[in-house]
């Protein structure tokens, strides 16, 4: 045997397989199911959709990364994940342009503004919906179903609740649509079953944990239950689980990791909070769905969440002071 | 019965396979013996030889000096060659004895003394035990009759014999509670005599039922022993993890298991113990996993302390791979090694060969605040906020947030997706709060 010098480093010596880009490969996995329904529903229009906000997120990352000098990381796939959940949150019949402004929205002025992956406070991709639902209202809330307007099922039943307009009196879509998808909405909204198959991989692959998701989810739930729409205990929660965006949201965004608390108490009241908004916003608010607002506003509390919950460590002694 | 378990903690490919099926191999040395005189934790050894002096098997060559010290012996007779500062596996040079082998091991009058340890005092085995310089052989080393002298004895009431082995690759304790149950059930006797008022347990990992049969079979007309199963997940033998899981009890933080009733032994020590009360023979040998992706035979061996690592890699096969890295101990909290020139010592668990793909170590990238290094922590700590501290020397902030709890298993930079070298850092910090505590 020959005298050689081995490699000398800390330990520990083994590490796990899974790294950020094959983590983010598992939640682009997870997202499938939506897309092929989203395809299926949309056609064309929802291709289009997805195709150029994926092309403009990453696009954005690589052109800010070269500019500023900095490695360019877009083979981490964090940047598709964006492009692909910000098409998921927008109407399939909106103008191409309005994917490509928010894609480098998100990237740039969310993102990359404040660090890159692991240091934005909010979440992109809902960032940059937000901004462009404030900006052009008209191009994001123009639902079609097979060419022809419609409203979603939460436009409708808010329409329901208050003074009667002639345009939206229609009878909102029977529980069995909602689970495959034939309604109005966002292109990845609309089916709860493809979205619940990628949330049971993602928590099968442990690439999220169930609490934020099952908080937010059961607090809506319960919530929407005891204060109906037509008073207490007239609604059908599950009816209001399965519609808008609470699904997408609660499992694919509010679970996103640099957005979320990091303690198991912060994630419960990330959940239990954005359950909170998404129900007041649903039932008393200007706006039929709350569910990117909820996740918006929970992101900002996140630092403070991380703050106060810090979990009590192993044998730590309850100090007298 | 359930498995008992501690909370959170990680599931590391086990890699026991290379060895666990290969009963233990006598390996004799071929060439000179090395002694550190730093063989646990305390006060290293003073030589009793100089260069030149002829030493017997068993003979003491390093005085334990302070309370906290053991001393040590030599494994062959033979001539010193020399007393000098020498290569130890921890990275460092220490003052060792090198003992040229001359084959006859002859044996010093002084050992093979034993009686009924029935009829011996709590002073006489302590001592005895002490003399025989056995200490904590799982990696501490800490000296084992310093643990077997808890302040007040009464208030101990469990002993536990860590029999969990959770580090990957290690089979050494699997090896002997399969093959010498009767030696552990033996020690753990020895031990309960000392400790009237307290029961036994030996705890083993579910991943091990041939062990946990073998440990059964042995103590099965004791009526104060009791075999627990333990999940398997790392880190189950940690010391204070190990004491929740099978008595759910918490140890403070700063204060050791004699404080919530417990002591806890590991396997190869229980049978050091035997060793030295049954057959007053002096801690000289161990059992040694030799494993890795990069070597031809992984096998268990059973060595004498001063052996090289390199004669333990040759009596492997060697390599089939040029190996990427050499490691003491497990892969968890075990050591790198630049060089095989390194001497097994009490607490050598393992040499591990890793190959380049077992042993990566992919670059390091940004937090992505995944969460998962604080869901499994077993101390609950938060990992990515102490290496943040660490890394800007916010001391107060780490010292606040318990980073000296830390128990260095390692868990969290396992698991990190953006393969962030936590524990590297917080190791950094705490050494850095303890240096400047000390000015
Ligand atoms: S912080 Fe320390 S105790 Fe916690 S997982 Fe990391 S090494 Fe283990
Ligand atoms: S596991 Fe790594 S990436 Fe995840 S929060 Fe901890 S340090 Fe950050």
């Amino acid at each position: 045997m020959e005298q050689t010098m081995y490699t000398v480093s800390s330990s520990p010596h083994i590490r796990a397989d899974h790294t950020i880009d094959s983590i983010m490969k598992d939640v682009i996995i997870a997202l499938l199911p939506a897309v092929i329904m989203s395809l299926y529903i949309f056609k064309w229009e929802a291709l289009w959709v997805m195709i150029f906000s994926i092309l403009s997120c990453v696009g954005s990352e690589a052109l800010w990364q070269k500019l500023t000098k900095n490695p360019i990381t877009i083979d981490d796939y964090s940047a598709v994940v964006t492009g692909l959940l910000l098409a998921f949150n927008l109407p399939a019949s909106v103008p191409l342009w309005i994917p490509i402004i928010g894609g480098a929205f998100a990237i740039v002025i969310v993102k990359q503004i404040f660090g890159g992956l692991g240091q934005n406070f909010m979440n992109p991709a809902l960032a940059a919906r937000a901004i462009l639902l404030a900006s052009w209202p008209s191009h994001m809330t123009n639902w079609t179903l097979d060419g022809v307007t419609t409203a979603t099922p939460l436009g409708i039943l808010k329409a329901g609740m208050g003074e009667v307009s002639a345009a939206t009196l229609a009878a909102p879509p029977a529980f069995s649509q909602l689970l495959i998808g034939n309604i109005g909405g966002c292109l990845g909204e609309t089916s709860a079953i493809a979205l619940l198959i990628g949330a049971a991989y993602l928590l099968y692959k442990r690439i999220i944990h169930w609490r934020i998701p099952a908080s937010f989810i059961g607090t809506v739930f319960i919530l929407t239950w005891i204060f109906g729409r037509n008073g207490m205990f007239q609604a059908n929660p599950f009816y209001e689980i399965f519609t808008g965006g609470l699904l997408l949201g609660a499992f694919f965004m509010a679970t996103d990791y640099t957005t979320s608390p990091v303690t198991p108490l912060g994630q419960w009241i990330m959940g239990i909070g954005c359950g909170l908004i998404t129900t007041l916003i649903r039932l008393f608010g200007g706006y039929p769905e709350g569910v990117s607002y909820s996740i918006l506003l929970m992101n900002l509390a996140v630092p403070l969440l991380d703050r106060y919950t810090h979990p009590k460590v192993f044998g730590e002694v309850k100090s007298n002071e | 019965m359930k498995a008992l378990t501690f909370k959170r903690g990680i599931h590391p490919p086990h890699g026991k396979h290379y060895t666990e099926n290969k009963p233990i191999e006598v390996l004799m040395p071929k060439g000179d013996l090395i002694y550190p005189m730093a063989q646990h934790i305390g006060a290293p050894c003073e030589p009793l030889v100089k260069k030149g002096d002829r030493v017997l098997l068993g003979q003491k060559i390093g005085e334990a000096k302070g309370f906290v010290s053991a001393p040590i012996h030599s494994t062959v007779s033979g001539t010193v060659k020399n007393v000098t500062p020498m290569l130890h596996p921890n990275g460092t040079k220490v003052m060792s004895v090198i003992v040229e082998n001359d084959g006859l091991y002859e044996e010093d009058p002084s050992i093979n003394q034993s009686k009924d340890y029935k009829k011996m005092s709590r002073e006489e085995i302590i001592n005895k035990i002490r003399e025989a310089g056995v200490v904590g052989m799982g990696g501490a080393g800490f000296p084992t009759f310093i643990k077997l002298s808890p302040p007040i004895i009464e208030n101990i009431d469990t002993i536990l014999i860590n029999g969990a082995e959770c580090e990957p690759y290690l089979t050494s304790d699997y090896r002997v509670m399969v093959e010498e149950s009767g030696k552990v059930a033996e020690g753990l006797r020895i031990i309960l005599h000392l400790f009237p008022k307290a029961k036994g347990y030996i705890a083993i990992e579910d991943n091990k039922p041939e062990a946990i049969a073998k440990m059964r079979e042995a103590t099965k007309n004791d009526k104060n022993i009791q075999i627990l199963v333990l999940k398997t997940k790392y880190p189950q033998g940690s010391e204070k993890q190990l004491i929740y899981a099978c008595t759910k009890r918490e140890v403070p933080s700063g204060k050791l298991p004699a404080d919530v009733g417990c002591i806890v032994q590991n396997i190869d020590t229980v049978v050091a113990i035997h060793r030295a009360i049954v057959r007053g023979r002096p801690l000289m040998r161990r059992i040694v996993t030799v494993s890795g992706g990069a070597i031809k035979e992984p096998k268990n061996f059973k060595v004498r302390i001063g052996t090289t690592y390199r004669e333990l890699v040759e009596a492997a096969g060697g390599f089939i791979e040029k190996p990427a890295k050499i490691i003491s101990g497990g892969p968890m909290m075990g050591i790198a090694l630049f060089s095989l020139d390194v001497p097994i010592i009490k607490t050598s668990s393992a040499i591990l060969c890793l190959t380049e793909k077992e042993a990566v170590l992919p670059p390091e990238k940004a937090c992505i605040r995944c969460g998962k290094c604080v869901d499994i922590c077993p101390m609950n700590l938060l990992p990515l906020s102490l290496n943040v501290h660490a890394l800007h020397h916010e001391w107060d902030d780490f010292e606040k947030e318990h980073g000296m709890d830390c128990m260095e298993c390692g868990s969290c930079s396992y698991i990190c997706p953006a393969k962030r070298h936590l524990l590297q850092s917080i190791r950094r910090g705490k050494k850095t709060i303890l240096a400047n505590k000390r000015k």
